[in-house]
């Protein structure tokens, strides 16, 4: 694994030395994230947002451990619990507001992730497998979200599950039965709110499984770098420490800042008034929406308003919205380009850049009423996010004629200082 | 093989919204929505400036305290406040004493179960007592008033969209219905036993107007009680229950900001420092 001029582990204390005969964890942690890692010294700073990835995911963990002692999930006392937690637990309304809000902290950070891999073509060969893996990392995060989302049994809450688990019901023929077996009933309801609870505390550790598998599969052919170009030799990368232990480190303020400011000044910001009413499956809400970060989905969802060929609506919108993730999947081999890199596809790039647009505007109309003009805008938001991936990205990816890309990352890196490679051949590392 | 196959989902995908496309284009144009009369009339609060709100509010507990007046004289005679406690009344500004005092002067007392036979009872509040609910059950509550559930408030200002002003502007909103509502949407009439009021949702509401005149209470401050004081006041109130750690939290997030800003000045000063003689 790694590169032939990787560090190597030597403890020098005898204690280490005796632990790493017996089990090489320090040598496991030397290796994966401290200076046996030699990384490509050019990452800029959309390449913090893995760590904080995993930042997040620490804090989701622990605040939702602490609000695991609290909590009862029973549908007679669930909301009562949670408003017992915000008013009588000592410090818990910072636990709930911390989960609530690292929820969206957490989301949102991996978009960006996402969306760094999408543009620097972090997902082509030979990272394949950690793009697969990351992809199945978002599924489980959706799912552990959602019924997440579920757990305080307000309004939102239970019209969410039951909208959610309605899908299901679109499969033709045992739809039905599939859906009343998930919910363990004919609506959300006791049996619904305790397996969602137990699933929640579950699968943020196999998430936790995943980001090792992730990792692992990372560090085999190493991280990816702004211009997409190989590790050539040594002086194009640095040790991971303490070069990006200190880049993350700025990061990793920067996202507790925010997450602070979300957390005490904001926090109901980003969530739905009418969560704060209890469950009362007797009353629909006037709106049910989903949270921020399934809006661009659920806006997919609901763009199939008519029934085309021999397939029902709702069943389009429910294949449309699961194939506008599971499309992810196969993004390696639809993208057939040899460029890694989108500064050097001058094509490719405004593509993206309309998908990102596009994103944004899906997100809008998500949440917002379905009058004709809104449901008009997310029907062509929809086309475009399916023709960008599926029709678009294919054909360009041939047909595009790429930039010159410099020979190596040292090289590039000389040349943003204004110098080249010739200029100063002893470049320090 | 994966670009052939892709390419057919995406036309299939593209070609159903394009047909659905079509159907809302033709519909929208042939069968326009009618405005409704809520889209029309329904007015949204107008901001009432309240110590609380804004990024380091805190309570003006002066005027939290004459909110609980008004709940206590008016809004409990319909609508519970099971979230909060008598005890809780210590964190606007009353001692533990008047706090006993309050809770074993309350009207509406707390379901208990007569030791003796075992029947159902009643008995004092005490402060470790949640505020009484005015009615034994829902359906009681329904029957007291035209069929209409009168919500518990402990967490009314953050159910509503700008609750704080929701809270007053709905207390403000009730008046006659417009003539011109009835003109335009014939079937819009405000149903008997409701009642027109334009900050509400649907434009009637089953709330009779609770506060009807000026005066209708004497605060204990002095302070004189027009409508519009009250229902400020009742806001108030109903912000603090909503969210009683509201001061902490803001006090808690200063310390933690400067904390953080700190925190961050000092590692970009260390990443700076490691990265001094790198190119990158
Ligand atoms: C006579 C009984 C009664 C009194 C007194 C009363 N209310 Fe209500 N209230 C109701 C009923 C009934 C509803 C339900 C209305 C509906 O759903 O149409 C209601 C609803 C509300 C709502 C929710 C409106 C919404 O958006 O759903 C608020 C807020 C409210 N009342 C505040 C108050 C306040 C504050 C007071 C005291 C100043 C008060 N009420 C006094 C009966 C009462
Ligand atoms: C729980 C969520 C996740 C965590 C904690 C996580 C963590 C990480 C970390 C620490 C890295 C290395 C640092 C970096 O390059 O930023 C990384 C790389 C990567 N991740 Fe994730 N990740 C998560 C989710 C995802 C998802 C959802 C995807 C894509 C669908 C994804 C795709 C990638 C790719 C392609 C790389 C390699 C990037 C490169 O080398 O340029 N990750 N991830």
């Amino acid at each position: 694994m790694s590169f032939p001029w990787a560090k190597h582990y030597e403890p020098k204390q005898p204690l280490m030395r005796w632990l790493d005969e017996k089990l090489p964890l320090p040598r496991l942690v030397y290796n994966s994230i401290g200076a046996g890692y030699p990384v490509p010294r050019n990452l800029n700073y959309w390449w913090n947002f893995g760590v904080l990835a995993g930042v997040a995911l620490v804090c989701q963990i622990i605040t939702g451990v602490v609000l695991a002692m609290h909590y009862a999930p029973n549908a007679l006392v669930a909301f009562g619990s949670t408003e017992h937690i915000m008013r009588d637990v000592n410090g818990g309304w910072f636990l709930r507001y911390a989960h609530a809000n690292g929820a969206s902290m957490f989301l949102f950070v991996v978009y960006v992730h996402i969306a760094r891999g999408l543009y620097y073509g972090s997902y082509k060969a030979p990272r394949e497998m950690v793009w697969l893996l990351g992809v199945v990392i978002f599924l489980l995060m959706m799912a552990t979200a959602f019924m997440g989302y579920v757990l305080p049994w307000g309004q939102m809450s239970f019209w969410g599950a039951q909208v959610i688990t309605g899908f299901f019901s679109a499969i033709p023929g045992v739809g039905e039965t599939i859906r009343v077996w998930l919910l363990g009933g004919f609506a959300p309801d006791n049996a619904a709110l305790n397996r969602f609870f137990s699933l929640h505390y579950l699968l943020p550790f196999v998430i936790a499984g995943v980001i090792i598998l992730h990792i692992w599969a990372l560090h085999i052919p190493g991280s990816n770098n702004p211009t997409g170009v190989d590790v050539k030799g040594e002086q194009d990368t640095v040790p991971f420490h303490p070069y990006y232990t200190a880049k993350d480190g700025v990061g990793v303020g920067a996202f507790f800042l925010v997450f602070a400011l979300l957390v005490f000044f904001a926090p109901n910001l980003l969530g739905h008034p009418d969560n704060y009413i209890e469950a009362n499956p007797l009353s629909t809400p006037a709106h049910i929406v989903p949270e921020w970060y399934f809006l661009p989905f659920y806006a997919i969802l609901k763009s199939f308003t008519f029934n085309f060929l021999w397939i029902p609506a709702k069943l389009w919108g429910v294949l449309a919205m699961f194939g506008s993730i599971l499309l992810l999947f196969f993004l390696p081999w639809l993208d057939s380009s040899p460029v890694r890199s989108a500064s050097y596809r001058p094509k490719y790039r405004v593509f993206l850049g309309v998908l990102l647009l596009d994103v944004l505007v899906l997100g809008y109309v998500g949440g917002a009423e379905p009058i004709a003009r809104n449901v008009i805008m997310g029907q062509i938001a929809s086309m475009y996010y399916f023709a960008h991936f599926l029709i678009i990205l294919p054909w360009i990816s041939r047909s595009e004629r790429p930039l010159p890309l410099p020979t190596s990352i040292t090289e590039a890196v000389l040349a943003k200082h204004g110098e080249t490679a010739h200029a100063e051949p002893a470049l320090a590392h | 093989m994966v670009r052939t196959i892709a390419l057919l989902i995406g036309a299939a995908f593209v070609a159903a919204l394009g047909f659905a496309l079509f159907g809302t284009i033709k519909t929208a144009i042939t069968d326009p929505a009618p405005e409704s009369a809520e889209h029309v009339f329904h007015v949204h609060p107008e901001d009432i400036g309240l110590k609380s709100a804004g990024l380091l509010g805190k309570f003006d507990l002066q005027q939290v305290q004459r909110g609980f007046q008004v709940y206590k004289e008016v809004c409990s005679a319909c609508h519970s406040l099971k979230y909060v406690h008598f005890r809780d009344l210590t964190k606007i500004g009353y001692s533990a004493g008047q706090v006993k005092a309050i809770a074993e002067a309350w009207v509406i007392e707390q379901p208990t179960i007569n030791p003796e036979t075992g029947e159902a009872a009643t008995r004092k509040n005490v402060p470790a007592d949640p505020f009484p609910s005015p009615f034994a059950n829902e359906i009681a509550a329904r029957a007291a008033n035209n069929n209409a559930l009168p919500p518990d408030l402990s967490l009314i200002t953050k159910a509503r969209e700008d609750g704080s002003n929701y809270v007053h502007a709905l207390l403000m909103g009730y008046r006659d219905q417009p003539a011109e509502l009835v003109k335009d949407f014939p079937g819009s009439k405000t149903p008997k036993g409701l009642h027109y009021n334009p900050a509400f949702a649907n434009l009637n509401i089953a709330m009779p107007p609770p506060l009807t005149q000026d005066g209708q209470i004497t605060y204990a401050d002095g302070t004189k009680a027009t409508k519009d004081q009250m229902a400020r006041d009742v806001a108030a109130f109903l912000t603090w229950s909503a969210e009683p750690n509201l001061e902490s939290r803001h006090g808690a997030g200063l310390a933690t900001v400067v904390f953080l800003a700190i925190f961050l000045f000092l590692v970009w000063g260390a990443y700076q420092n490691v990265w001094r003689d790198q190119k990158h």
